[in-house]
């Protein structure tokens, strides 16, 4: 039955210009991506190695989304190959876990958290089959890593915008993928949610997973994330978070804009912004 | 009372016009809930609208008025605008209710055009073609049964089926086609089984009030429950209750139209729904908010 989710013929193909590097989780090449003529990603170039904790860090309208919005097929590309782990994208759908936008649903929809965690077993499931006992089970289970057991019945609009992306990230942790790709996980959530959403994701990380974040806070990057790609419509750089994020690579990103000249300076006067985060109430 | 209880029954007309309608609930109450949640209020209303031009055609190219062609006529029209809107949607940048309104009132437009030029002409034939603007439920006959049975049926068959991915498209469509479904057929595939419902609903309460019987028992349905499973069999039990109520009242006193009853009866659901409902009604929310005011100033008090 899970076969028929699978496309009978693969849109991407490996071409002979490139050997596939099944060292790499994802592979990218001379990706663009239009909307209506316009380029949102011109001719992107990237290798995420397997077993890092990725951020896809660039200004707004950088293409940071639709990025991976094409690496998941969830729209169409103009030119370009996308592999993971060796093989084009569109076959290993098996392997990839999703963690999208909060704001992107409707929380108001008739469900319970423990229900929207069951959605992630719909893939494995295929067509018309329904999650059962062991499906729930699971999901009960993923809801347990997040913290978030005790709320697995209620109406997933009662819960706060830390539990809902909880329970997302849950979703995603049923799904038992070798990668994750997640969008601004970090937004409008709690400290404590950050906190236990980033401990999480470097657990994954450690045991052998991928994870690549779309991310746009530049303060927490480097110490949230082990690995960067910096966009904008082209890409900057990629590579090993302490290659990468320097000045010279962010002002290129960000072309130079306010909060980035600001960040420079707090990278250059570092101690004195480690002081006044001490300082800062917890 | 029990006479009319008798009647349901055993009453010829008034067993098939119940029954139709009572079909039209279930099926529209089904299909309606996915469009409600879906934000999609406004679809019931302009595939109903841009069925009446389907009617005129198939009209004109068969000259015939058996319900059955008609309703093809109105099916075919009303899926070309769903393409259509979703084609607008998906190509430009208009908002899909600025998609739907256009649908709507170009595609209805083209309907009471040709509907007047239909009934300008000689034909004997063509009377009652307007009946369709409101519907004609106690018209409905045991042949209009059959095809409501044959076009609800596998309708909510397929429902059944794909319960579990109609639910996941419904909440999160993105996280949907990520899994491998294929979210953009579903998604026509769920629309075009509204067009089923409208094309039950055209005979019975008409291209007009058609929007209230997509969006009532689904609106009326979700003050009750946070499930959607529940949702979906109240939607149906209260559409069917309306049809019910509209047919029984059309017989207590012939002078009162049936398919606008229905709608009355469901108005009466949707506003009792509203305001009682235990959880989400308003006046349980009041109660609560000023139960709840109550116990701060005494705990105030206590201070």
């Amino acid at each position: 039955m899970s076969q028929l989710l699978e496309r009978r013929k693969p849109v991407y193909t490996a071409t002979g210009s490139h050997a596939p590097d099944t060292s790499a989780a994802v592979s990218v090449h001379d990706l663009t991506v239009a909307y209506r003529e316009q380029p949102v990603l011109w001719d992107v170039d990237l290798t995420i190695p397997s077993g890092t904790l990725t951020a896809i860090i660039g200004p707004n309208g950088a293409g940071k989304s639709t990025l991976l919005k094409s690496i998941l097929g969830l729209i169409p590309v103009a030119a370009g190959t996308i592999d993971l782990f060796g093989k084009p994208a569109k076959d290993q759908r098996k392997l990839v876990g999703y963690v999208p936008q909060r704001g992107s649903v409707d929380w108001n929809f008739p469900t319970s958290a423990l229900d929207v965690v069951t959605m992630g077993t719909y893939g494995q499931l295929g067509w018309i089959r329904r999650p059962g006992k062991q499906e729930r089970e699971k999901a009960l289970h993923c809801l347990e890593q997040v913290g978030m057991d005790a709320a697995a019945d209620r109406q997933i609009s009662q819960l706060s915008g830390g539990q809902q992306q909880r329970v997302f990230l849950a979703r995603a942790l049923v799904q038992d993928a070798r990668i994750y790709f997640m969008d601004e996980p970090f937004v409008g959530v709690d400290a404590a949610t950050e906190r236990a959403i980033i401990t999480l994701l470097q657990t994954l990380r450690d045991s052998g997973k991928t994870v690549v974040c779309v991310h746009h806070d530049l303060d927490s990057a480097p110490d949230y994330f082990d690995h960067a790609v910096l966009l904008n419509v082209r890409l900057m750089a990629s590579g090993p978070m302490s290659d990468v994020f320097t000045a010279e690579n962010l002002a290129k990103t960000y072309g130079g804009s306010l909060n980035v000249i600001n960040l420079m300076q707090r990278l250059a006067n570092n101690s004195q912004t480690e002081e006044r985060d001490a300082r800062r109430p917890a | 009372m029990p006479g009319v209880l008798h009647d349901l029954l055993f009453d010829y007309t008034l067993r098939n016009v119940a029954l139709g309608s009572a079909l039209l609930g279930i099926v529209s109450g089904v299909l309606g809930s996915f469009a409600v949640l879906r934000r999609q209020g406004l679809l019931g209303d302009t595939l109903s609208h841009a069925a009446l031009p389907g009617i005129c055609i198939a009209f004109i190219l068969t000259g015939s008025r058996t319900p059955l062609v008609l309703l093809i006529g109105a099916g075919i029209a009303g899926w070309l605008g769903t393409l259509l809107l979703l084609r607008i949607v998906q190509d430009t940048k208009l908002s899909e209710d600025a998609a739907l309104g256009i649908i709507l009132s170009t595609f209805f437009g083209i309907g009471v055009v040709m509907l007047s030029l239909i009934q300008r002409t000689n034909n004997a034939n063509q009377a009652g073609l307007d009946k369709y603007l409101f519907g004609q439920a106690a018209a409905l006959v045991e042949r209009n049964v059959i095809t409501f049975a044959l076009l609800g049926g596998p309708t909510l068959l397929l429902v059944l089926l794909l319960y579990k991915e109609f639910k996941l498209l419904s909440f999160d469509p993105e996280f949907a086609a990520s899994l491998g479904f294929p979210a953009r057929k579903l998604n026509v595939l769920l629309t075009s089984l509204v067009v089923v419902a409208v094309m039950i609903g055209l005979q019975t309460v008409g291209v007009v009030l058609m929007a209230a019987m997509i969006i009532g028992p689904g609106a009326a349905a979700r003050q009750w429950t946070d499930r959607l499973s529940h949702m979906l069999v109240l939607a149906a039990l209260f559409g069917a209750a309306s049809g019910l109520t509209g047919a029984v009242s059309s017989v207590l006193d012939t002078a009162l139209p049936t398919g606008p009853m229905i709608i009355m009866a469901l108005t009466v659901i949707v506003a009792i729904s509203i305001l009682f409902a235990p959880r989400h009604g308003l006046v349980p929310e009041q109660l609560r908010i000023r139960r709840h005011r109550r116990t701060m100033f005494a705990g105030a008090g206590g201070d």
